[in-house]
């Protein structure tokens, strides 16, 4: 379980993440929304060790990784994938995974021994198929087209075998078609997978028809927890954040 | 999404051997490269040749050690050459002043080189592109400096003069010619090989990761600077290697061995033959050093030769030589089973 506590970030005199305290039970769906500029990128920053939290405490099942490295925080199992793909741009699908979990076995340092080794093959082997990217395994990461270069990403995550997995927009810069198929594979890694998933996504459809929780943030607070219809009849959600999208007013 | 384009590149990309094959495939190589440079001496008496191979290896060594550190791992050191003057002026001074047997002063002089390089790498790999160029550059300067000043002890601008002692270890006679031909060649083919191995081992695949993007390899638990550290003492260590050949081959060791142009020379090295294969930087250093010897011969301004001949290469083909005959092989072959 993922328990948030009191978790603060302030940049100069703005608070980007503002006491926020929230659980993620083992095995949740959550996806987290709010306006641009609501923290929630910051949120996972803090979360994954990319930026150091002021205060508060990020405890995965009773540990306390507020403040670690990402490395650390990593190997303590919570992965995550980027808004903008973050891939090896000059290795191929194949090499991106086998390297990922010589990572993770501890072999990224080996020397002695030729990449890659033996023992990494299945599980890389695993991934890519669960990601539909067998077939494009020699393909070099650069000439992938965009949703697959998503596709790599989150795959880079899963391959760790994360506790928690952290999504930060899997369906940025996607066509409407293409996002339908990205949350739907997302969806489908929950529930297979069984792990924990925190999605950010900016498209209420999505959001209201596949996440079974939402969080709403707004200046860095929770303005809300709930479930979808809990959400959409929200008043305060509504004023923050939906009734402006509906009027067309730019967030 | 496309299967179609997925299903057309497969073809056309072939999956990559088998890992252990791969290194008894270098092996075999390496064996007939050195097979191959052993037996010459044997067809020509010429000495300026065997000369220039010598050379060859110690620039080789140092030009291939640094594109551990420029192409697989995205470290544009401007001071790499440092590590050569150090390999060259430790195994000298070492030999001048203890007299120990030639393993023992070579095992030494690498010991050293760990030890310089550990300390200048944990002040230098936290800094980005630009800032860690250009301090590399500074510590060169500084090393350079030294080595001019502490002229009681390097024998300051006039270089280690008296000759460096050779005498014989297992059979083998340094101050002969040919021997000393050999042992070039045989440290030349010994250092690529570990380099290959380095560049195609998991921690290689981990340096592609950080050149191709550091903060990605972060959130796959790679500890970024513990590996960009090590590779700047691996890379040391082959410069070095580089330098004490240098340093056998002159008998002598001299400031220019440490000054930043030998820097420049590895950088120009790697534009010339390209960062994007293994074996690269050895074509750059054989075209340099043929171009120096040829060019030196017929005009004093030299300079301006080679400055073309690089303006030719970063403008013209805007990559090196054994990059641009790589990626002309992979169009054949494309076209080839497109047809």
């Amino acid at each position: 379980m993922l328990e948030i506590r009191n978790l603060a970030k302030s940049f100069g005199g703005v608070k980007a993440t503002n006491d926020v305290t929230l659980d993620f039970p083992d095995g949740s769906l959550t996806a987290v929304i709010g306006p641009n500029g609501a923290g929630k990128s910051t949120f996972f920053n803090l979360i994954t060790g990319a930026l150091k939290p002021d205060s508060g405490q990020v405890l995965l099942d009773g540990v306390d990784l507020a403040g670690r490295s990402p490395p650390e925080i990593v190997r303590h199992g919570i992965g995550r994938a980027f808004q903008v793909a973050s891939i090896f741009k000059s290795l191929t699908v194949q090499e991106t995974m086998l390297a990922a979990v010589s990572a993770d076995q501890r072999s990224s340092a080996v020397l002695h021994r030729r990449f890659p080794l033996p023992e990494t093959r299945d599980r890389a082997e695993h991934v890519m198929e669960l990601l539909g990217l067998a077939g494009k395994r020699n393909r070099t990461a650069a000439t992938l087209s965009h949703g697959d270069q998503k596709l790599l990403d989150i795959a880079l995550a899963l391959v760790l075998e994360p506790k928690v997995l952290l999504l930060d927009e899997p369906t940025a810069g996607m066509g409407p078609e293409e996002r339908w198929r990205m949350i739907d594979k997302v969806r489908e890694l929950w529930e297979t997978q069984k792990i924990t998933v925190v999605f950010i996504e900016h498209d209420m459809d999505i959001v209201f028809k596949i996440a079974p929780k939402i969080v709403v943030l707004c200046y860095g607070r929770i303005l809300a927890i709930g479930t979808p219809d809990e959400i959409r009849n929200d008043s305060a959600v509504i004023e923050a954040y939906l009734g402006t999208e509906h009027a067309g007013a730019a967030a | 999404m496309t299967e179609l384009e997925a299903g057309r590149t497969r073809t056309l990309v072939p999956v990559r051997g088998d890992a252990g094959l791969q290194r008894y495939r270098d092996v075999l190589i390496a064996l007939v490269a050195f097979a191959v440079l052993a037996s010459l001496p044997l067809f020509t008496g010429s000495k300026a040749l065997l000369d220039l191979v010598i050379r060859c290896s110690a620039y080789g060594l140092f030009a291939t050690s640094l594109n551990l550190l420029v192409g697989y791992t995205g470290l544009t050191s401007f001071g790499h050459g440092m590590f050569f003057g150090l390999g060259a002026y430790s195994f000298g001074l070492i030999m001048q002043k203890l007299g120990v047997p030639i393993p023992v002063a070579f095992v030494a002089t690498l010991a050293i080189t760990a030890v310089v390089a550990a300390i200048i790498g944990a002040i230098c790999v936290r800094l980005k592109e630009i800032y860690f160029a250009f301090v590399t550059l500074a510590f060169q300067m500084l090393i350079h400096s030294t080595i001019l000043s502490w002229a009681s002890f390097t024998g300051g601008d006039q270089g280690l003069r008296g000759g460096i002692a050779r005498p014989r270890f297992l059979g083998i006679d340094l101050s002969n010619h040919v021997h000393l031909y050999i042992a070039s060649c045989a440290l030349l083919i010994l250092g690529l090989l570990a380099m290959r191995q380095i560049a195609q081992s998991p921690f290689g695949y981990t340096l592609r990761m950080i050149r191709d993007n550091a903060a990605r390899a972060s959130f796959l638990g790679i500890d970024v600077w513990r590996a960009k550290l090590t590779v700047f003492v691996l890379a040391a260590l082959f410069a070095s290697m580089g330098g004490m050949v240098m340093a056998l081959f002159v008998s002598g060791a001299y400031p220019e061995f440490a000054y930043w142009t030998i820097s420049g020379e590895g950088i120009f090295i790697n534009m010339l033959g390209g960062v994007s294969t293994f074996l690269g930087p050895m074509v750059g250093t054989v075209l340099l050093l043929l171009l120096n010897d040829t060019v030196t011969r017929f005009t004093e301004y030299h300079g301006i030769v080679l400055g073309v001949v690089i303006l030719f290469f970063a403008l013209g083909l805007r990559k090196g030589l054994l990059d641009f005959v790589a990626e002309w092989f992979a169009h054949r072959r494309d076209a080839g089973e497109g047809r």
